[in-house]
């Protein structure tokens, strides 16, 4: 950032969410090892979610930056989930 | 002559602009994801089979190089902002080794499946039927389209790895390293949801 005050994500913070993601990944495999039917689909896919919202909020930076950049990403997102939801009305309901 | 005291530079603004090219992505993929949860809803049972048919193991090793790549790629930037340009490229470096590995895996992980007869429109794969079809062209399709994103990846990394020598990236000066990063997680991102839904959930 040209004012020269940019937030310096530490190496040991970067360092922390990996390990984090490492472990959720091991997690998700363990979960999904273990049959448990349509619950496997929803486990797999909440940790997948958590694991995106780490990269998300550090790797890139999300939690630190502007207001608008959060905006926009929530507006995004939400506009997805809304597509997913008028979708899955039409092909549960038809 | 009169001297130039100000060149006006935006770094918010070109992060913006290389968000608002993200997010373009993300409903890209998003529309396959929706795509993919369709066919499974209608073809179940053979998605679920024919999900057995990938390799854990290979998605395993795939996401752990993905994450740690994008770790280092993150801790160039911080290198950067830091003013330690040798570690900045070295980690540039690793990130570009580790993404050239994951693509390897893929190689050899999309050949054995092109040995035994598994590719779009194969003479095997029509006897399967409808459901098997449908997985197998949105397997290959979306991390196809996923490597395709690697390989661009790695050469804005490369291209970056450039200006960083050429002085042209500096640690007053480092929105080309921060927006090429931003695309380098975003792979690690679509990988995230891709790994799950495809060699996990049977």
């Amino acid at each position: 950032m040209s004012e020269g005050k940019a937030h310096i994500t530490n190496y040991s913070t970067l360092a922390m969410v990996l390990g984090s993601l490492l472990v959720l990944t091991w997690a998700t495999v363990s979960i999904t090892s273990i049959n448990l039917g349509p619950w496997s689909v929803t486990a797999a896919l909440l940790i997948a979610l958590l694991k995106a919202t780490l990269v998300l909020l550090y790797f890139m930076h999300l939690k630190f930056d502007s207001k608008l950049l959060k905006i926009s990403f929530t507006a995004v997102i939400v506009v997805f989930f809304l597509v997913i939801l008028l979708t899955f009305f039409d092909y549960l309901f038809r | 002559m009169e001297t130039i005291t100000n060149v006006h530079r935006d770094d918010e603004a070109s992060k913006l602009g290389m968000w608002l090219f993200i997010f373009t992505e993300i409903l890209l993929f998003g529309g396959l994801f929706i795509v993919y949860s369709i066919y499974r809803f209608n073809n179940a049972v053979a998605f679920h089979l024919a999900g057995e048919e990938l390799n854990d193991t290979i998605g395993i090793i795939n996401t752990v190089i993905l994450l740690t790549s994008s770790m280092t790629v993150a801790m160039s930037l911080t290198a950067m902002q830091k003013g330690n340009i040798r570690l900045c490229l070295g980690m540039i470096a690793v990130t570009v080794l580790l993404g050239l590995v994951f693509l390897t895996n893929k190689y050899f992980e999309w050949g054995i499946k092109f040995e035994h007869g598994l590719y779009p429109g194969s003479a095997f794969l029509k006897e399967l039927g409808h459901g098997d079809i449908m997985f197998f062209g949105l397997y290959f399709m979306m991390t196809g389209l996923h490597a395709l994103h690697i390989i661009v990846g790695l050469t804005i990394l490369v291209v970056v790895a450039v200006f960083i020598r050429k002085g042209r990236i500096r640690p007053d000066k480092y929105a080309f390293l921060e927006n090429g990063g931003l695309y380098w997680h975003l792979v690690d991102l679509i990988w995230i949801f891709l790994f799950p839904l495809f060699y996990l959930i049977h």
